[in-house]
């Protein structure tokens, strides 16, 4: 079953064709990796995916939902970890943690179960988490954001250079929240330049390039893959 | 079908309290209100004092007036920082992806404008008896309408501070765009202090109708259009 479907999909940032006709499916359980030159497209398809842009034209379908007319209705399934932390400064880690977990819908024990195991997963220990957001570093912050979307225990996980500002043991912990995710049966979109590592976790590499994918090694067009690597492929 | 509107209802206002509790706590621990809001609205009040030749008999006759322009101007700065709470970090993006309703948002955000502009109306009523010599009249119409104008400056100012967030030029284009909407609010709550602080001979509960309206229509409009503002 397709949890990602997109088909002929079109997204404009302004004029700017960002998305330019895309084609993807992604099976559920599945783990991808999204790569390809900056200003490919990727931060896009992404959002697109998690239902905050509307496509121009084309098809796009996640779990079960057209995004052109039910875009909130996949919202509180998929959790999309962004550039930005998405925290609030004045609050404590455990605060946000906990306001992120009872926003998408979870009752008080259970938010409060959820984010002491979402913490313990990203290393976030127990004299972090009583310090405001403000005070932490650039990976603390990022392992608060991380651990505030994983309380949600999401079906779609679409993670924007997850590995970026993280030290090897944050690295480590994302690795780990990865392969926890897909082992309960949530699949995971990653876009990522740490291509090595992200390899080790996902089989399956699309490119991207001009909005477009370029390369699927799903389907073995690895000779256009191998050209965007190499930089070949327009920066969009 | 009852349980479910009834289950709905529950949500909404659970979630609602969410967001207020989460943008109060925020204010308590930046201290925005007490360190740099009301102390910029007592300036204004002073300042009036002085634009007026600091003569008792004028400042009484003008009071209500000098306190509701106050209000407003000290309103766009809490509404400016609980729209940039949401900004400062794309927190928004995060709200968006919840599931939460827009209008649980909406009613939570407007409630805790709410209640630090009550706060303020509070020190800025001890600060027109003190400073420009106002006497109660009538407690109860001052205490209505200090909420009623609150609840339609509150509710106005989280529905234009999402727009003027989405329009991307928030702290400058705020006060041209809430300014003139809440001039009913500022003529009303006006009018109906003047009764309450004996300052002119005006029917103070007809002026109170006119901010209840205002207070309801804001507040049915905001939660209904919140979701469109704070789209991309």
């Amino acid at each position: 079953m397709s949890v990602v479907e997109l088909r002929g999909a079109v997204a404009l940032l302004g004029r700017f064709p960002a998305l330019a006709g895309i084609d993807l499916s992604v099976e559920a359980g599945q783990t991808v990796l999204v790569q390809g030159p900056n200003g490919a497209g990727k931060t896009t398809l992404l959002r697109l995916c998690a239902g905050l842009l509307r496509p121009t034209a084309g098809e796009v379908v996640v779990l079960g939902h057209d995004l052109t007319a039910e875009r909130r209705a996949v919202r509180r399934r998929v959790a999309l970890l962004g550039h930005s932390t998405g925290l609030y400064g004045d609050l404590t880690v455990a605060e946000n943690i906990s306001f992120w977990a009872r926003a998408a819908g979870l009752s008080g024990a259970d938010s409060e179960s959820r984010a002491s195991a979402a913490a313990e997963l990203m290393g976030l220990d127990r004299r972090l988490l009583s310090r405001t957001v403000n005070v932490l570093s650039a990976g603390q912050r990022r392992r608060t954001s991380i651990a505030a979307l994983a309380v949600r225990r999401p079906e779609l996980w679409l993670l924007d250079e997850p590995h970026a500002g993280l030290d090897q043991a944050g690295r480590n912990a994302v690795d780990s929240l990865i392969s926890e995710a897909v082992g309960a049966g949530a699949t995971v979109l990653v876009s990522s330049h740490e291509l090595e590592r992200v390899r080790s976790l996902s089989p399956r590499v699309v490119t991207v390039a001009a909005g477009m994918v370029v390369a699927d090694s799903s389907s073995r067009a690895s000779g256009t893959e191998r050209d965007v690597e190499q930089g070949g492929a327009p920066d969009a | 079908m009852l349980n479910r509107e009834v289950r709905q209802m529950r949500e909404l206002f659970t979630d609602a309290g969410l967001v207020a509790t989460r943008d109060l706590r925020i204010e308590a621990r930046s201290r925005v209100l007490l360190n740099q809001v009301a102390p910029f609205a007592l300036l204004v009040l002073v300042l009036f004092g002085f634009a007026l030749d600091a003569d008792q008999r004028t400042l009484r006759t003008f009071a209500p007036g000098l306190f509701w322009v106050t209000v407003l101007l000290a309103a766009l700065l809490a509404v400016q920082r609980s729209a940039s709470i949401e900004h400062a970090d794309d927190a928004h993006t995060g709200l968006r992806l919840s599931g939460m309703a827009a209008a649980s948002v909406f009613l939570g955000k407007a409630a805790a404008v709410f209640i630090q502009l009550m706060v303020l109306e509070v020190l800025l009523a001890i600060g027109i008896v003190v400073l420009y010599g106002s006497e109660l009249d009538n407690p109860v119409l001052l205490a209505v309408t200090a909420v009623a104008a609150a609840v339609g400056v509150a509710t106005t100012g989280t529905l234009y501070g999402a727009l003027a967030s989405g329009l991307g030029a928030r702290d400058t284009l705020l006060p041209i765009l809430l300014l003139p909407v809440l001039a009913p609010v500022l003529i009303g709550a006006t009018r109906s202090f003047d009764d309450a602080l004996g300052a002119a001979a005006v029917d103070g509960w007809a002026w109170l109708g006119l901010l209840a309206v205002f207070g309801l229509v804001a507040t049915v409009l905001g939660a209904l259009a919140y979701g469109a503002m704070i789209e991309d």
